[in-house]
């Protein structure tokens, strides 16, 4: 029973949430809005057991993606009312699109309900759950064996993408002083310095 | 009792909502990447029911790599907004025609 509640609760809360996020007028509420979409789409995930990804989810989106969106929201000076000027143009299209969407979604759940098309059970493998192994455990062991190219190409385009967004980025300030590396890597001991026998009792001339 | 049905009607629901938020927002490019964010979470959502239903842990691995690509998403598409803010005062995308040649 709990968890039906449970799910019922998670799942309206995200919709809601979700909705608040496509209609609030004002942007930074949009990213608010969006954070209590990830914890409860944690939520929905924890009910089934997969608590790894839940808390991925809380730390990456909550912490890292929605603080990025709510950085660059609040650092751009935007005109929003501006940029709502065509939504209610909009409007009727959209809703159109979303109707027929969702019909095509919940044609293909309910043909699935009815009777799913065969596409053969997957065969037991190194990925199939087993109730002794906590979740966490066993996508450790799966993704540092079978998928562990998967996971370094996931890195790779982690390093790209932060690559990426510093170069685009990044503006050279002009007036500031900076390292000249090959000078400094050119200049030889007998340029920079010299030998004086310096007699004792006189100031040194420099 | 909850099946996978629940789980794919709310994340079928979450992915329309995505692109009702396109659809509605055209002019705001913050609102249209947070709604892509709420398409990848719908996909996300998706997979890892499938994961626990089938009892296979291949779509939670796959779920993490669709959020790997989602942050990765998010910062290079906030990065070309910022650059696009600085070189225009605006971020307006129905005017984005500089790549027209």
């Amino acid at each position: 029973m709990i968890q039906v509640i449970s799910f019922y609760l998670f799942a309206s809360i995200l919709i809601a949430s979700a909705a608040m996020v496509i209609f609030a007028r004002n942007p930074v509420h949009s990213v608010l809005w969006l954070i209590v979409a990830f914890f409860n789409a944690a939520g929905l995930m924890v009910l089934i057991g997969a608590e790894f990804i839940a808390m991925l989810l809380v730390i990456v989106y909550v912490g890292a993606v929605a603080v990025l969106f709510l950085f660059v929201v609040m650092m751009l000076d935007i005109d929003f009312t501006e940029l709502r000027a065509g939504f209610v143009k909009n409007v009727p299209l959209g809703l159109l699109l979303a109707v027929i969407l969702v019909a095509e979604l919940i044609l293909g759940i309910g043909a699935y309900r009815a009777g799913a098309v065969k596409l053969g059970i997957p065969e037991a493998g190194p990925a199939t759950v087993s109730n002794s192994v906590p979740n966490i455990e066993a996508i450790g062991n799966l993704l540092y064996s079978k998928y562990i190219f998967l996971f370094e190409s996931a890195g790779l385009i982690l390093l790209v993408a932060m690559v990426g967004a510093i170069v685009l980025t990044h503006r050279r300030s002009h007036g500031t002083k900076g390292q000249n590396i090959n000078s400094q890597n050119m200049r030889r001991p007998q340029d920079a310095t010299r030998n004086v026998n310096q007699p004792v009792g006189q100031g040194v001339e420099l | 009792m909850i099946g996978i049905e629940h789980y794919l009607v709310v994340s079928s629901i979450l992915f329309v909502m995505g692109v009702l938020g396109i659809f509605l927002n055209r002019k705001n490019v913050i609102i249209i990447l947070m709604a892509i964010e709420l398409i990848l979470l719908a996909v996300n959502i998706n997979l890892v029911a499938f994961s626990a239903f089938l009892g296979d842990l291949t779509g939670q691995i796959f779920a993490m790599f669709v959020l790997t690509v989602a942050a990765s998403e998010a910062a290079i598409g906030l990065a070309i907004l910022v650059i696009y803010f600085r070189g225009r005062g605006t971020i307006a995308v129905d005017d984005v025609n500089r790549m027209k040649g």
